[in-house]
């Protein structure tokens, strides 16, 4: 009992003085921070201290724009001086149009790590840079719904993201983001999934997608059900969209693949679940920001009680990937990797009577690794 | 020892107890560990002496410090611990600056003995008959919690947010935005009440609200009439020039008969500091120079002899409050309340409470509602109630699944809770404590009315309680298994049915155990060869 009550004062009085040595450390770090330069994005030189200056201005119109668009207006109003952004470059969205591989309709790997057969499988589809051009934006959207550790396999293994983040910045992008509209609390979902230090080590960044800021409005016109989407900035703005995601059984969808796995790149999600949801899926599916490359993670596949799983018991270490530019064909192959018939999966067969793909593997060029 | 370094050093300690203190409440990531969460708040009054008398252990000793700091030195408490008290002392120092040479002084006043006696002796008789919530409404500490999160930390999450958003144009991501959901208007009734009705006492009269209001400060007073050091003026030297009673926040230095109203003295030392002739002192009570400086010197009535007469008065004030506090068990004792019989499917049988918190009635018999948990929680399902735990659970916090639902793998809410309603649960432990029970009302659901799948409350469930059963075609139902349902509200959560859920979760009054959900060995063709 003494015992305790020495380690409480004690932590108390080592809270106090370190709380202290923050405060100061944090204004060396933000005098520094103002009045230091460096260049965004844009390759524009920004002073911190004089967009400090322009911020009561921005907040004063804050309230009736949208996040980004309240920026770029006071932008074009040419209030933010130092940081005049020119956006009229920005614009060049997908510029690169989906590359499909020459030789093969789907790679298929088995058998090694998740780096390893990353690695072997874009190679076999002409390597990265087939997709990712010098000076690109690319987003690469996994699985991060879960606060989940990896082992669990509800979420993306870190590897396999961080593996490709490194091979996208290596083809010579400019910037590589990674996010998930997370059903879990974000920043633990992004933390415990191992994700979020996996992309920082690798040199990407982890944006947020929790609020309903980053979100815009788009039209789906081939869609049934889903007329109109709230779509990540992101998926509209980056040049090139790598969807990453992991194989799992779903309770109402029966799989979560590459077509289910982009309802992370929307708000409002109670729509889908209210409004057919794999009607909805299939439907978003024909919006034309596709991804121009999904990547299948099968290293751990969640085989019941899925998306989130219950405990590690439900995971088997399948030990595979797959790789295609066609979001029907990936969801096909790995719904046979599960065991399953795509035809039987209803939102797979939807979007193969929508014309997204061919749920038909027979005719179609497949590259098989084993590692 | 130098006198003005006394109160040199009770500012440093106050400022630094305050910024701590606040800095817990707007932690909003969570940043700071539990363990130095609690030992920030080690020696907050009422939050320790309610979670010692949960027989949580004997480790929680802080208000015995408290207490044994009083009978040594006085109400230290009230100057450099409460933080109420602290941002008293901060808005007084502030409207000082502001006003006018003549009304900048602070003068001796009587005590408002019979209000202040009153008001702790009816917070500690609704106490003793079981109901926290005049505690909750006066604890100093608690209104510091209440203030920081619902003024402060929207106000700070809001530049957090600003902030984030303009480093996003420089594609720095270092902050991401935080959310906060909205808390009800009448929730902050009370609030406002308490801080318009501090800030207008600071800054008028000093620290009259700690001499009237609050009940830990006449709790204390009491204590420090018999403390070892206490502050007194000595008669030879006093040469009545005032300046002690003008800066006295308290108003208790009556120079003019030489003596000191120590209850309502909050050990700011700031008399000691300004007094020209050394007349002021502050030395043990035992060694006689106090004595012979207060009363022989001065020809003054011992402090003593006026006792008698204070426990009469206290008495008559006791009993007359213990009729006002019987007056207003009636209305309390009936929680929880059976808010509707059961079958009524829209209408939740009982509220649910944190888990940790063992049962509604012991959560209500412990929460002074600070709101530490509530701003802590990172899911934002913690919100406070307004009448759902009945009148006595006022302002005490719920799990509101509307707003979101309690995470599968965290316990913040119960390794940081100062007052032992929420108490400590390993995780482990907490996975399988039973909040609630879900129940599915299919009449209401999608798949039924609309026949198409949905699932979203299936999908969401950490432990498959809630799964999908065959029906109609292939379409899939939702099926609760309440063995293993732990009533965390995801399914509530994530229903997309308006206006009422298609499930919902029923608190349970008394938290059960949960049975753990089954880790069937999986079997899984194994094979290299390609499926297609």
């Amino acid at each position: 009992m003494t015992c305790i009550r020495i380690i409480r004062f004690a932590g108390l009085y080592i809270q106090t003085s370190t709380y202290v040595t923050y405060y100061i450390l944090f204004r060396i770090i933000l005098n520094s921070l103002i009045n230091s330069e460096f260049r965004n994005k844009f390759g524009k030189k920004v002073v911190i201290s004089r967009v400090i200056q322009d911020v009561y201005i921005i907040f004063k119109t804050r309230s009736v724009m949208k996040r980004r668009e309240f920026f770029r207006k006071s932008v074009g109003a040419g209030l933010v001086t130092g940081a005049a952004l020119s956006l009229g470059g920005y614009k060049k969205i997908w510029a690169a149009t989906p590359v499909s591989s020459e030789q093969f309709d789907l790679v298929a790997v088995r058998g090694g790590e998740p780096g390893v057969m990353l690695d072997r499988g874009i190679r076999q589809l002409g390597g990265m840079s087939t997709f990712v051009k010098p000076g690109q934006t690319v987003v690469v959207k996994p699985n991060i719904g879960w606060d989940a550790l990896p082992e669990r396999a509800a979420n993306t293994n870190p590897l396999m993201v961080q593996e490709i983040v490194k091979q996208c910045l290596n083809a010579g992008a400019r910037q590589v983001y990674v996010f998930d509209n997370t059903i879990d609390e974000m920043t633990r979902c992004y933390r415990n999934s191992g994700i979020e230090k996996a992309v920082k080590d690798a040199g990407g960044k982890m944006v947020p997608a929790n609020t309903e800021g980053y979100y815009s409005e788009v039209k789906i016109p081939g869609g049934k059900r889903l007329q109109s989407a709230k779509v990540h900035e992101l998926i509209l703005e980056s040049d090139v969209f790598i969807n990453v995601p992991v194989l799992k059984n779903h309770s109402s969808t029966r799989l979560s693949l590459a077509m289910k796995n982009l309802m992370g790149v929307v708000w409002d999600r109670r729509y889908w679940h209210s409004n057919d949801l794999n009607q909805c899926i299939a439907d978003y599916a024909t919006y034309e920001k596709k991804p121009h490359l999904n990547i299948v993670d099968a290293y751990n596949a969640l085989m019941r009680n899925g998306p989130r799983g219950v405990s590690k018991s439900d995971v088997t270490n399948m030990k595979a990937l797959l790789i295609s530019t066609n979001l029907v064909t990936i969801d096909a192959a790995a719904a046979r990797m599960f065991g399953m018939e795509p035809a039987t999966v209803s939102f797979i067969r939807k979007a193969d009577e929508m014309g997204v793909g061919s749920t038909n593997l027979e005719n179609i060029k497949i590259s098989r690794i084993n590692i | 020892m130098n006198l003005a370094k006394l109160k040199r050093m009770r500012v440093i300690v106050s400022l630094v107890f305050l910024f701590c203190t606040a800095l817990v409440f707007l932690d909003y990531r969570n940043l700071i560990p539990e363990n130095i969460i609690s030992g920030i708040l080690y020696l907050q009054f009422v939050p320790s002496l309610l979670k010692f008398m949960n027989a949580v252990g004997l480790s929680v000793l802080g208000f015995i410090i408290v207490i044994l700091l009083t009978l040594l030195f006085g109400r230290i408490y009230c100057s450099t611990i409460c933080p109420l008290g602290i941002i008293q002392d901060a808005l007084s120092w502030i409207a000082r600056k502001f006003k006018k040479k003549r009304k900048r002084y602070y003068r001796y006043s009587t005590p408002h003995n019979l209000l202040r006696y009153t008001i702790l002796a009816v917070t500690v008789l609704v106490f003793l008959f079981g109901s926290v919530l005049l505690i909750s409404m006066l604890d100093p500490y608690s209104n510091f919690g209440r203030f920081m999160t619902y003024f402060l930390k929207p106000v700070v999450v809001d530049a957090n947010n600003n902030v984030s958003s303009i480093l996003e144009e420089f594609d720095i991501y270092a902050l991401y935005p935080v959310l906060l959901t909205k808390v009800p208007f009448k929730i902050l009734i009370w609030p406002i009440i308490v801080l318009v009705l501090v800030i207008w006492l600071s800054v008028t009269r000093g620290r009259l609200y700690c001499n009237t209001v609050c009940p830990v400060g006449a709790l204390l007073g009491l204590m420090s009439k018999v403390s070892l050091f206490r502050i007194g003026i000595d008669g030879e030297k006093c040469t009545k020039c005032s300046l002690c009673a003008r800066v006295c926040k308290s108003s208790c230095m009556n120079y003019n008969e030489a003596s000191v109203d120590f209850t309502r003295c909050v050990g700011c030392y700031n008399c000691l500091t300004v007094c020209p002739a050394e007349a002021v002192k502050y030395l043990p009570q035992t060694t006689g120079i106090t004595r012979s400086m207060n009363w022989k010197n001065t020809g003054h009535i011992p402090e003593s002899d006026d006792k008698p007469d204070k426990n009469k008065r206290t008495f008559i004030k006791g009993s007359m409050a213990f009729f006002l506090g019987m007056a207003g068990m009636k209305m309390i004792q009936d929680t929880p309340v059976n808010k509707k019989p059961t079958e009524v499917p829209e209408e939740k049988e009982f509220p649910v409470s944190p888990p940790g918190s063992c049962s509604i009635e012991n959560f209500n018999d412990q929460c002074t509602a600070c709101t530490l948990c509530v701003s802590a929680c990172p899911t934002n399902v913690l919100q406070p109630s307004f009448m759902q735990y009945g009148l006595s659970g006022i302002m005490q916090p719920h799990m509101d699944y509307h707003s979101g639902f309690c995470n599968y793998d965290c316990t913040i809410c119960t390794d940081i809770c100062p007052t032992g309603a929420i108490l400590p649960v390993i995780l482990e432990e907490k996975k399988l404590v039973q909040l609630g029970i879900a129940q599915f009302i299919r009449d209401n659901c999608i798949v039924h009315t609309d026949k198409t799948d949905c699932g979203a409350c299936s999908e969401v469930c950490p432990t498959k309680s809630c799964h999908m059963v065959p029906y109609e075609g292939s379409l899939v139902i939702p099926e609760v298994l309440e063995e293993t349902c732990i009533g965390c509200g995801a399914c509530e959560f994530s229903c997309p049915t308006t206006p009422y859920k298609a499930i919902y979760v029923n608190g349970n009054a008394i938290h059960m155990v949960a049975e753990k959900p089954s880790e069937e060995e999986l079997t899984v063709p194994e094979g290299d060869d390609w499926p297609f």
